[in-house]
């Protein structure tokens, strides 16, 4: 076996007939941040299942720090951490039993077990309320005490399903900020899924997987360039007269966006200028930005990432949110 | 020694989630102690026991112990479904153990929770004048707790095939009803009908609560309430034994069932 922290070789998973994992191969290094980015139901949670030992792969191979996920479940389990995407904490207990139920199954040795309870939960700003039942827990509370846990048995691969999914955006700062603390610090390899474009970027790498298939694998900013020119974006006072303009001289498509065009163009900062001076029809605003990874998803998916059913993402919400109430 | 640990921390943790709900136990008792006070207070007299000796109330509280450590048992997989529903037993699924350590701690967590509502029906023994010694408590403790783990195992077993707890409900009421009236808890299993009479030998439940008669009574009082299984007086050990088969038998099932989830 390599050194590879993760290993993933034509692995598919059927479901019936849908094969919800289609032959993927792609592998991470020891320490790296890798993400899975992808719309819902892509695969992401399926992959994770099988590289954590919850579900059997239909064919192809995967190894995580060097052991068969089939064969060799109990190091593999050894070696891992784990955030689900759908709770899983015991939310009759509190923050810190539900910790030391983690310490005693995962074999945290008893002399550190108080120490290694205090400096996750320090780490994640729970420790004050860490006598309280996790039913008292906020969202983001439960979120980042299933990140102490996680870790709490100095996991060498740790495996993130949709870490910040329906947090607000400070409490997903901060999670973010606790994992590339913990590369940094530990040099844990960190494989998470999100279909937050934005949180995809601070990746090392990223695999963008639709359908079961994965349809590229690199660097944010390698991806990115694959889509090369920066987008303008102009509001003007007559849109259709300054879409023929931009086609007829500068030989560009334009697309139209509410009341917004929209065109791509290589070194766009360069042209700017320029193309202000000189443009006939009256501007109201103009903006020009870097391609992003939605960019990317679109061009190489031929359709947009946010385009998910609403109908599924919401029921995905419900659910999260429904079982943090009552009960 | 870790699968130990784990065994250990599972039924931990059941205890301790059973001891921050214990008011729920309220449920367990209100059942039995209505049978107690209904049967208990006049209506014992007119329903005495033909052709013997004995108190309708002293034969039918020692089955009415047997019945509450029954149903708490076989409502103790409530707890795995509940850990479905929520989540938890993703956690534990993924934890390096193995499965059947895990079963195991939901066993014994189920069992040591279900003995706790039958030693409260005891403590009323004294109200409902029926006699009742320390020496008989301890001698009774490890039958209870035996029926107790055979049953738990039925119950984490069901449990692991069921999807919802609504699913899981329904089938332990379909269950719990025939195997509480056809045990002996109510009547002596003498002079049934033919199929009634099969049905009640096939049930694991009557040779749980047999034993536990047996000793409440003594040998010579329970004796004309003795099961007959092909022309043979089961002696306590007897059932005692039947219990046991029947209890490794299902925790072999559940451990099997617990492996081969996903
Ligand atoms: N246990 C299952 N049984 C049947 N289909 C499933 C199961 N789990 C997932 N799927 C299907 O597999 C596909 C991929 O799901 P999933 O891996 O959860 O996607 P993601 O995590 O990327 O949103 C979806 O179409 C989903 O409906
Ligand atoms: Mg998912």
């Amino acid at each position: 076996m390599t050194n590879k922290a993760i290993e993933v070789i034509n692995l598919v998973k059927k479901y019936g007939q849908l094969a919800a994992v289609n032959d993927i191969s792609f592998d991470v290094g020891q320490g790296e941040i890798f993400g899975f980015l992808g719309p819902n139901g892509a695969g992401k949670t399926t992959t994770i299942k099988i590289l954590c030992t919850l579900a059997r792969p239909s064919s192809g191979q995967a190894a995580v720090s060097g052991f068969d996920v089939v064969h060799q479940q109990r190091q593999v389990r050894e070696s891992i951490g784990l955030v689900f995407q759908d709770p899983s904490l015991d939310e009759k207990l509190s923050g810190i039993q539900n910790l030391r139920f983690h310490a005693m199954i995962y074999d945290v040795p008893s002399k550190v077990r108080g120490q290694r309870i205090e400096q996750v939960l320090n780490m994640v700003e729970l420790w004050d309320r860490r006598n309280n039942k996790v039913t008292s827990y906020s969202g983001g509370m439960k979120r980042r005490l299933e990140l102490a846990r996680g870790l709490l048995h100095n996991p060498k691969v740790l495996f993130l399903d949709e870490p910040t999914l329906g947090l607000d955006p400070q409490t997903r700062n901060r999670i973010w900020e606790y994992i590339t603390g913990l590369q940094k610090r530990e040099g844990t390899t960190i494989f998470l899924t999100t279909h937050y474009m934005d949180e995809a970027e601070k990746a090392n790498r990223i695999a963008i997987i639709d359908n079961g298939k994965i349809v590229a694998i690199d660097t944010p900013t390698k991806l990115k360039e694959m889509v090369g020119k920066d987008i303008i974006t102009i509001r003007t006072d007559d849109n259709a007269k300054a879409a023929e303009e931009i086609t007829s001289r500068y030989q560009l498509e334009t697309r139209a966006d509410n009341n917004e065009l929209i065109f791509e163009k290589a070194g766009g900062e360069e042209f700017l200028p320029a193309f202000i001076k000189e443009f006939n029809t009256e501007i109201l605003s103009i903006s020009l930005r870097r391609p992003s990874l939605d960019d990317v998803f679109l061009k190489l998916t031929g359709h947009e990432i946010r385009q998910e059913q609403a109908s599924g993402s919401f029921k995905e919400m419900a659910k999260r949110f429904g079982r943090n109430m009552g009960h | 020694m870790r699968n130990l640990r784990a065994v250990y921390i599972i039924w931990y943790r059941d205890i301790l989630r059973f001891w921050h709900d214990r008011m729920r136990m309220m449920g367990a008792i209100t059942m039995p102690l209505l049978f107690l006070f209904i049967f208990g207070s006049g209506l014992s007299a007119s329903m005495g026991l033909n052709n013997t000796a004995i108190n309708y109330i002293d034969f039918m509280f020692p089955g009415i112990i047997g019945m509450t450590v029954l149903t708490s048992a076989l409502m103790g997989g409530t707890s795995l479904v509940w850990d479905k529903e929520f989540g938890f037993l993703k956690e534990v699924l993924v934890a390096p153990v193995s499965r059947a350590s895990v079963a195991t701690g939901k066993v014994l967590g189920s069992a040591t929770i279900a003995l706790i509502p039958g030693l409260i029906i005891m403590i009323f023994a004294p109200i409902i004048g029926v006699d009742f010694s320390v020496i008989t408590v301890l001698k009774l403790l490890p039958l209870m707790f035996l029926l107790a783990v055979s049953v738990s195992s039925m119950g984490i077993l069901l449990a692991t095939r069921m999807k919802s707890m609504e699913a899981f409900q329904m089938i332990m009421q379909l269950l719990m009803m025939p195997m509480i009236f056809l045990s002996g808890v109510f009547f002596p299993l003498k002079g049934l009908p033919a199929w009634l009479n099969f049905l009640t030998k096939v049930n694991p439940a009557s040779y749980g609560v047999a034993p536990i008669r047996e000793v409440v009574l003594g040998k010579d009082m329970s004796a004309p309430f003795s099961i007959n299984l092909f022309g043979h007086t089961m002696t306590l050990w007897e059932n005692v034994a039947i219990v046991a088969v029947f209890g490794v038998v299902m925790i072999a099932l559940a451990m099997w069932s617990f492996s081969h989830q996903e």
